[in-house]
């Protein structure tokens, strides 16, 4: 039958869609006729391990300095200045990469950032940073973000690798032993307070605690 | 021109052209003995002195050596690490030397509330110290040790 046949009037898109939806749900709620009941249990299951899988996979995925540093907000500004502090390069060659710091390392937490991050996307797709002009006006209100969140969790993502517990306070110098001593190891202060602007440049520091 | 001293013109002259560069050996405690027009391989990194404790001035005017390592710290408009621990405010927590009175004046003289623009980036005249012999050897002698002399000056 044509198109143009009236006994049945083209209906419209959204008609069209519902109806498919009604249809997809009559087949959904009655019971399978055709499979039994351990092949459905099991293709879910194994259904069930692919999605996970490659959720998880593609989570990590967007976990990685080359999909951070894919962005030229990134690579152009935060990635270029860690590459001269010693988190990038230093005498043993253990560094950290983006995630190490600013992803949280465990799953609820990692989702609860990731999700955060949603803006962060938006923002490249609309260009809130995208000259360095824009990035250092925009500096100090990212830095607060992020010294916000390791101040909230007592600088977590520090210490995944710095532990206080295994910290040699003979193998520093003077100053920072007693400096630690003072107010790391009585829970007086933590990683942040005194060591913003580490592994990148710093914004316009005026009326942060502890600078002038 | 007396004849004397053309003579003495003439075998400068002869003298620079009858040496190349590349046979001078001037042995310097910077350079070592690479000739003048070679640049020799580049000395080993010293490591910084890297302690808490002051260093004694030579003079009174001398602006304080930096007994640790600076290495990171930022000293830009947007901020100076050196002051988060020896500005005014800082020093109780810190327990670190304050910044000298000096450089909280303006070039009036007149004193202001916080650190004076102009005295603002620290390594201007405050460096840090590596662990070095001095490839160039100095008899600098202190007031105190010239003044304890019996006769000043007479001896070095």
């Amino acid at each position: 039958m044509s198109a143009a046949d009236p006994a049945a009037p083209r209906r419209s898109w959204l008609t069209r869609v519902w109806m498919f939806v009604i249809e997809l749900w009559d087949v959904l709620r009655r019971p399978s006729s055709v499979f039994g009941l351990g092949v459905l249990v099991l293709a879910g299951f194994v259904a069930g391990v692919v999605f996970w899988g490659g959720f998880n996979t593609a989570l990590e995925l967007t976990n990685t300095e080359k999909f951070c540093t894919g962005c030229h907000e990134m690579r152009d500004n935060v990635f270029a200045e860690l590459k001269s502090t010693i988190h990038f390069s230093n005498r043993s060659g253990v560094r950290a990469s983006c995630p190490d710091c600013h992803v949280p390392h465990n799953w609820t937490d990692k989702i609860a950032r990731k999700m955060q991050a949603s803006k962060e996307v938006w923002g490249h797709l609309f260009g809130s940073i995208d000259s360095r002009e824009k990035f250092t006006d925009h500096r100090l209100e990212l830095a607060l973000h992020e010294w916000a969140r390791f101040k909230a969790n007592d600088s977590l993502e520090c210490r995944n690798c710095h532990s206080a517990q295994s910290m040699d306070i003979t193998k520093q110098s003077p100053r920072a032993a007693v400096a630690h001593q003072r107010f790391l190891f009585n829970g007086e202060k933590t990683c942040i307070d005194c060591h913003k602007g580490i592994a990148h440049h710093l914004p316009d520091m005026r009326g942060i605690p502890g600078w002038q | 021109m007396n004849g004397k001293s053309f003579v003495a013109a003439l075998a400068i002259v002869l003298a620079a052209a009858s040496t190349s560069p590349q046979a001078q050996t001037v042995s310097s405690g910077l350079r070592g003995s690479t000739p003048l027009n070679e640049e020799g391989p580049a000395a080993p990194m010293t490591p910084m002195r890297n302690t808490a404790e002051r260093e004694t001035r030579n003079y009174p005017e001398q602006p304080p050596v930096i007994p640790h390592s600076i290495d990171g710290y930022q000293i830009d408009m947007n901020g100076n690490k050196c002051l988060s621990c020896h500005a005014r405010a800082r020093t109780g927590e810190s327990q670190a030397p304050m910044v000298s009175i000096t450089h909280f004046m303006d070039r009036d003289g007149q004193f202001l509330a916080s650190v004076s623009p102009r005295r603002f980036f620290c390594t201007e005249c405050h460096v840090p110290q590596n662990l070095v012999t001095p490839p160039v050897s100095n008899d600098f002698v202190d007031i105190d040790s010239m003044l304890s002399r019996a006769a000043p000056g007479g001896r070095r």
